[in-house]
């Protein structure tokens, strides 16, 4: 009765907002954008948060986050206190979006030439200059299946958009950053992206959340990206909210056709609790889907992996490796599902979750998945928790080397091969950086 | 330079070394020799510091200090090293970072600077030049993706490299083919000094042509049974270890 409660206390909370929301609408009110906010809210209004009760939930309990009010933000303005230079990627050339609570930032951002006929823009401008493009991408209904998918659609008003027109490689990686947090406010922040890489185009994306704030935040995010035949697109996720006051909740659905090529890196430093779903349907042939993840954690904080990698036609392949490393009283939990439909015959999918625990207070949660209707296939999963290892630990110490000293070095040796895998050279410098300072060790 | 008085270790709760007694001095090569489980590889790694064993008797006096005192980054720091029988791989740390850290990590007990890039370099061209090995290999991870050879061939160029009083090589001939055990014993041969001593632990003879031993002992379930000089593994080589067994077992009865 309790859970009924909070459920119906919170969900009536956000439905007044929305009322409010569209009083303020004014010339808005008619686009099509708005179509399916009104759609998706009428669906927030049947759907309930999920709740332990239910399976794709029961190891992550959204409580905490359906106590507070999150206020829709109604402005792009930073504190003026902020340094967003900190926040950005460097060592490489970029064009960079820069969203603050969700809203997009046209002075803050800088988008340098780009190819013809590429779209890199915000959803609120695409709302208003190309509303074709998401009556195209986005149908009523379509792509909603909890409340929180339901709660981004019902107030998304902004976002990031891409768009590579066929044959076209955009060069310099697209970086796009998601700051949240407010002073004053518990902020509501519901980014909605779509990307869309053309036949045989190229695209690199940085996307990279974060949060600083005394208050709690709720970043809601969904994304859909669309490969057609032959498109290449590497997609880095950075998350790295606030890791007391940050919830981050993300739905990333892929569709890829023939000969495309996806890898995503959904790397997890922060927050308080994080969900991560990340689904891709491979709907062609000689396809490549390759999922990369890390999540460290320290602190109480709670993050939870879900994939889902979906074979459907023959011969394409897809590699899944999530690594993880906990400390404190953290607690992971990581969930990927493969399923190789009958016709997918000459798959090759390939899942493996790791987990180090680095104290006693530390927990995970693994659960690989494979399910398998074709015949004719190579599937392969493992699931492993462990500690550091006492040997290679013991082989440091007797090189004279300090035990602090001696553990930095198996951590990052434990996350190389998802380091490795990054392409964008000073991003991994980076990331290695970030990997230490998150885990409050000495940096090698 | 270390005496080891009625040593008695424990793995898992199993009594693997049964009151072990050696002293070796400054200036000496030692050979304990023995067949597989007769403890060989477990003395190696209880001097080294290795928390899976268990002293339960006996004491280690080394350079006037209680060894087993020390934890085992202290002991690399006074100047004891251990090549690995089976060396760790560390994906991601470059061997040049390593090798880096450990010296002058070493260096900064000992009271000493530590060594600036370019003296680092210059100590890396001299000691790889020893045992032929190519330069690329500093930027490659530690031990990752090295073949057996290439490994143990590591461990002494670490050796080499860090410079300690005190050396074990714990099988280091295993797996090695003539030329590698050639380059890897002329590295030992060059670290040999007046004040620096080597124990080295083999189960074959074959190490001892080029690593030439002062003193060769018997290791037999736990303890020393017999030790002589280097005419002692022509001996083991040609009848075997079984021909030592009855003279213990008479000493015994006695």
């Amino acid at each position: 009765m309790k859970d009924n409660k909070i459920n119906k206390d919170i969900k009536d909370w956000y439905l007044s907002e929305f009322k409010e929301f569209e009083n303020k609408l004014n010339g808005q009110s008619k686009t099509y954008l708005h179509k399916l906010r009104k759609n998706a809210a009428v669906k927030f209004g049947e759907l309930n948060f999920p709740t332990l009760k239910d399976e794709e939930w029961k190891y992550t309990n959204v409580k905490p986050i359906l106590e507070h009010q999150f206020k829709l933000s109604e402005s792009s303005e930073t504190p003026t206190d902020i340094d967003l230079s900190r926040y950005l990627f460097d060592g490489f050339d970029s064009h960079t979006l820069i969203f603050i609570n969700g809203r997009f930032s046209e002075e803050l951002s800088s988008i340098k030439e780009l190819p013809k006929g590429v779209i890199v823009d915000s959803l609120n401008n695409i709302s208003q200059n190309n509303p074709e493009l998401l009556q195209k991408y986005f149908k009523e209904g379509e792509g909603i299946d909890n409340a929180f998918n339901a709660l981004n659609n019902t107030f998304a008003s902004d976002g990031l958009i891409v768009s590579v027109p066929n044959n076209v490689i955009v060069e310099k990686p697209i970086q796009v950053l998601f700051l949240s947090g407010d002073k004053n406010e518990a902020v509501l922040s519901v980014p909605k992206n779509l990307i869309i890489a053309g036949a045989n185009s190229q695209a690199k994306i940085i996307i990279n959340y974060y949060g600083i704030s005394s208050n709690p935040y709720l970043k809601n995010i969904t994304t859909d990206i669309h490969l057609e035949e032959s498109a290449i697109v590497d997609l880095y996720k950075i998350e790295n909210e606030d890791d007391k006051n940050g919830y981050h909740i993300e739905k990333t659905q892929v569709h890829q056709k023939e000969s495309s090529v996806f890898s995503h890196y959904s790397i997890n430093f922060g927050g308080k609790i994080v969900r991560n779903d990340l689904k891709s349907k491979l709907n062609g042939e000689n396809i490549e889907c390759n999922f990369f993840g890390l999540y460290l954690a320290s602190g109480d904080q709670h993050i939870d992996n879900h994939t889902f990698v979906d074979h459907a036609q023959p011969n394409s392949v897809s590699n899944e490796l999530y690594k993880g490393i906990l400390d404190d009283n953290s607690k992971g939990v990581f969930s990927g599902k493969i399923l190789v439909r009958q016709p997918a015959q000459k798959t090759n999918a390939y899942q493996s979750n790791k987990t180090v625990l680095l104290s006693d207070g530390a927990s995970v949660d693994t659960k690989p998945q494979l399910e398998i209707y074709a015949d004719d296939v190579k599937c392969s999963h493992g699931a492993t928790v462990g500690h550091l290892d006492k040997t290679a630990y013991f082989y440091i110490l007797s090189r004279g080397i300090p035990a602090e000293l001696a553990k930095s070095m198996l951590i990052r040796a434990f996350v190389n091969d998802v380091i490795e895998s990054v392409k964008i050279e000073p991003l991994k410098e980076k990331l290695n950086h970030m990997i230490f300072e998150q885990l409050h060790r000495v940096e090698i | 330079m270390i005496k080891i008085k009625d040593l008695h270790a424990t793995i898992e709760g199993n009594e693997i070394l049964k009151g072990l007694n050696l002293e070796i001095n400054a200036g000496e090569v030692h050979a304990i020799m023995g067949p597989n489980g007769s403890g060989k590889s477990t003395l190696a790694n209880v001097l080294a510091g290795h928390e899976g064993y268990e002293v339960t008797k006996g004491e280690v006096i080394y350079e006037d200090k209680d060894l087993l005192d020390l934890a085992p980054e202290d002991r690399a720091r006074e100047g004891l090293f251990l090549a690995f029988q089976y060396p760790i791989e560390i994906p991601g740390i470059s061997n040049a970072t390593f090798l880096k850290t450990a010296v002058n990590e070493i260096r900064k007990y000992r009271g000493e600077e530590e060594l600036t890039a370019k003296q680092f370099l210059d100590l890396i061209k001299e000691k790889t030049k020893i045992l032929d090995m190519d330069n690329s290999l500093l930027s490659r991870s530690v031990n990752t993706g090295f073949s057996g050879g290439e490994k143990k061939r590591n461990e002494i160029f670490q050796l080499l490299m860090l410079d300690p009083k005190f050396a074990m090589l714990d099988e280091t001939d295993s797996g090695l083919d003539i030329d590698a055990l050639k380059l890897v014993s002329h590295g030992v041969n060059s670290f040999k000094a007046k004040d620096k001593a080597v124990l080295v632990v083999t189960h074959y003879q074959r190490l001892l042509d080029y690593i030439v031993p002062d003193f060769v002992h018997v290791l037999s379930n736990g303890k020393i049974i017999k030790s002589g000089g280097k005419e002692l593994a022509l001996e083991l080589e040609e009848k075997g270890y079984d021909w030592i067994k009855p003279e213990k077992a008479a000493a015994h009865s006695a």
